[in-house]
């Protein structure tokens, strides 16, 4: 408990801030395939944009744009750059 | 074949999605290329032919674009299990092209770093250096080849460079890559203990076994092991090990990869520092825009629209008067009779009847091919999930959906790239609720019946409403199936925004060929089928008396006691037994009932716009009177044609899809009761508030 509160998630951002992937709290499949993705532990993403509707949420990481849900953005633990 | 003919090789091509491995396979085999199905899946198996600089014959299989051999969709299970070697009817490929898009080339490299591990030969096809250069990377080619350990070829796909260097680098021998990203000691450890009991072929091995190890699901493990009891536990008891020496075997192989790959492109790859906000987000900027980017999605939206029901008008016109010249050409040569009936009647308007929808599937599949291609279909399931999520599904659920307005096949096939098997059949279920376009002709007419001089924003108006309540119908239903009977969570996005390119026409133009292609033979065998049954339910019996008129002779056929048979169902419905004939036809394609009705009111013409089909239905009444086809009666009929399943090609396909007979039976249960209650609740509640 005491390394998740040291840490927000990444629902917390908004646009234009940069962060670091410290780890996930999701399912391992779902965590898997944002590994797969690129969010590795220490990588860098920025929060690009929302949907028009709020949700989903359009990120860059390892130059390239993923978007991703805040329901699973809450899941990701991450440290402010 | 002659013992002199050369050995074919078989090459498997692979690559993330958007990458450019389309392109490249079609530049590659051209129109030399065949789309089948993989043997007892229904996983689609696109193979070509082409020829190296030496004039040696490759066959080329196009594997199901990925992220990552870690299986999610059946698509991805017969790729792994084709490069794994267990497939009968597909042989282990001789070597892999492996497209990366060099802009995107860490995560492109992800997949590399998996296909290494296979121990098959493979070419790194190293596409989109030009938008490399644009953004400012520089690729160094000697020390990407020095690090990979493979054979690299630059590329720019779209403008056909880099192929004959490919095709120079597969002449070649290619040996097995030398080595692979390295995994951490525990896990090397556990991959050699379960390697060594596996039954597979020794290069497979390491990769096997690295797969089964990261499977976190019992249910995919055992999928993955092809059921055998005792390697999964093996790998079970390996993940258990690895957990208690605090190694993660899900993440810890990721990890090991990436930071094999970080090694790579800090060697390879040099970056520019700062780059340039590209034309592809400043467009962005605009087209998921709060406001500007629904204005834009609607007028996508708009645009695709017109074109499929305005432009489609002129070619269908064609084809319509076509046919009816070839009906009157077969009624001149063939003599009068029972065969020349099948011909005119039967055969040839049965056949014409689905050609004409041609146009709008050709238009409707160029336009998506387009949107998919500039990379705009992804910002439609962008600014789509939102409204998505709301009923449990997929922003991905949105595109098979907005495929059904103009046909229910393509849209179910477009289903396939739902990963998760309750999504998708959730997707199939309510698919066949949008208005598909072989709705229009009923929509017309019974328009034309029920306002004769109806202004265009009218018929418009009640076109949109029929559409409206076909969509509020799928949304409230795919809610309602994923609360009960496919229940289950909204599934997890992981949705790539590809940068905004220039579309490939030749990509654009070949895949509505071969979606054209497979409309007019599914469609076109199971319609003319039921064409030609059609026509003899209502020609036989014929009356024995010969002065019987034809509207006689349709009440005592076989059609006409069917019409009233079912009489007593639909007569809550304000039906009698003549509609019930243009329903029972309508269950095989909608369309017919158009021609139906044409038949049962004995016009020649049974044209959707001909006016003395309209007329003869205005003036049609009950024997107390009464006329048939009141308001109430005429938007009944039409709430029943957007709610019920009235087509075989589409059951054929769901069951095709679904792989089992239960689904599309369930389908058309659901659908035909909904179509039932939707028009007794126009019909009862209207004439309950004093409506005719």
């Amino acid at each position: 408990m005491s390394e998740a509160a040291e840490h927000e998630t990444l629902a917390a951002f908004t646009i234009g801030q940069r962060g670091r992937i410290v780890g996930f709290d999701l399912p391992p499949e779902q965590s898997q395939r944002l590994l797969e993705m690129g969010m590795t532990k220490g990588s860098e993403f920025e929060v690009v944009r929302f949907a028009p509707l709020g949700d989903p949420v359009e990120l860059k990481v390892r130059g390239y744009h993923l978007s991703i849900r805040k329901h699973e953005a809450a899941g990701i633990r991450v440290s402010r750059l | 074949m002659t013992a002199t003919a050369p050995q074919v090789r078989h090459v498997a091509i692979a690559g993330n999605p958007n990458c450019g491995k389309t392109t490249i396979f079609n530049a590659l085999t051209g129109l030399r290329q065949r789309t089948g199905n993989y043997p007892g899946v229904t996983v689609e198996k696109k193979v070509g032919r082409f020829h190296g600089t030496h004039g040696e014959p490759f066959d080329l299989l196009d594997l199901p674009g990925s992220y990552s051999l870690q299986v999610r969709s059946p698509d991805e299970a017969v790729a792994r299990d084709v490069l794994l070697g267990r497939r009968d009817d597909t042989p282990r490929p001789d070597v892999i092209i492996c497209v990366v898009d060099a802009s995107n080339i860490e995560r492109n490299l992800y997949l590399v770093a998996q296909l290494l591990e296979l121990g098959i030969p493979v070419v790194v096809a190293l596409n989109m250096i030009d938008v490399a250069e644009q953004a400012g990377t520089v690729i160094d080619l000697a020390v990407l080849r020095e690090k990979l350990g493979v054979p690299v070829v630059p590329m720019i796909a779209t403008k056909g460079t880099g192929f004959v260097e490919l095709k120079q680098a597969l002449s070649q021998p290619i040996p097995p890559p030398p080595h692979c990203a390295p995994m951490p000691e525990d896990i090397e450890f556990e991959v050699l203990v379960l390697a060594d009991k596996l039954k597979v072929r020794a290069d497979a091995a390491r990769s096997e076994a690295l797969l089964l190890l990261t499977i976190s699901d019992r249910a995919h493990l055992t999928e993955a092991a092809l059921g055998d009891a005792a390697l999964v536990e093996a790998a079970a008891g390996a993940r258990e090990r690895l957990r208690a020496a605090g190694v993660d075997p899900v993440a810890a192989p990721v990890e090991a990869r990436y930071a094999w790959i970080q090694g790579v492109c800090d060697a390879a790859v040099r970056k520019a520092d700062q780059p340039a906000l590209s034309l592809s987000d400043k467009l962005d900027g605009w087209l998921t825009h709060p406001i500007f980017g629904w204005a834009a999605f609607l007028g996508v939206m708009v645009l695709m629209f017109v074109a499929i029901f305005w432009v489609a008008q002129v070619p269908m016109d064609l084809i319509d008067g076509a046919t009816s010249s070839v009906a009157d050409w077969v009624k001149s040569r063939v003599p009068d009779g029972d065969f020349q009936s099948l011909l005119s009647d039967g055969v040839v308007t049965g056949v014409g009847g689905v050609v004409i929808f041609l146009p709008q599937i050709l238009i409707l599949f160029f336009f998506l091919g387009l949107l998919e291609d500039t990379g705009y279909m992804a910002r439609a399931a962008f600014i789509m999930d939102r409204v998505m999520a709301r009923v449990g599904l997929h922003g991905k659920s949105f595109i098979p959906l907005l495929s059904s307005f103009a046909c229910a096949i393509p849209g179910i096939m477009a289903t396939r790239t739902i990963e998760n098997r309750k999504d998708r059949l959730v997707t199939i279920l309510v698919a066949p609720l949008m208005s598909c376009s072989a709705r229009l002709p009923v929509y017309s007419l019974m328009i034309a019946v029920l306002i004769p001089i109806a202004s265009v924003w009218q018929k418009a108006g009640i076109m949109l409403a029929m559409y409206l309540v076909g969509l509020v119908a799928a949304f409230v239903m795919a809610w309602l199936f994923k609360k009960t009977l496919l229940k289950s969570e909204t599934p997890m996005l992981l949705l790539e925004l590809p940068p905004y390119r220039w579309p490939s026409f030749q990509t654009v133009l070949l895949r509505m060929w071969e979606r054209g292609l497979i409309f007019l033979r599914r469609a076109g065998t199971v319609i003319l089928a039921l064409s030609i049954v059609l026509w003899a339910l209502l020609t036989f019996p014929k009356p024995a008396d010969p002065d019987t008129t034809p509207a006689q002779a349709i009440a005592q056929s076989y059609g006409g006691r069917m019409g009233h048979a079912i009489e007593p169902l639909i007569k809550p419905l304000g039906y009698d037994w003549k509609i019930g004939i243009g329903l029972i036809g309508s269950f095989a394609a909608r369309e017919v009932f158009v021609g139906t009705m044409g038949i049962v009111y004995n016009i020649e013409d049974a044209d959707d716009t001909s006016e003395p089909l309209r007329d003869t239905m205005r003036n049609e009444k009950h024997a107390s009177g009464r006329p048939v086809f009141t308001p109430l009666v005429c938007l009944g009929l039409m709430v029943f044609y957007v709610l019920a399943m009235q087509c075989v090609s589409t059951i054929a396909i769901v069951r095709r899809e679904t792989n089992s007979w239960r689904w599309p039976i369930f389908q058309t249960a659901y659908m035909t009761a909904l179509a039932w209650l939707g028009a007794f609740v126009v019909y009862q509640g209207g004439r309950l508030l004093g409506f005719q």
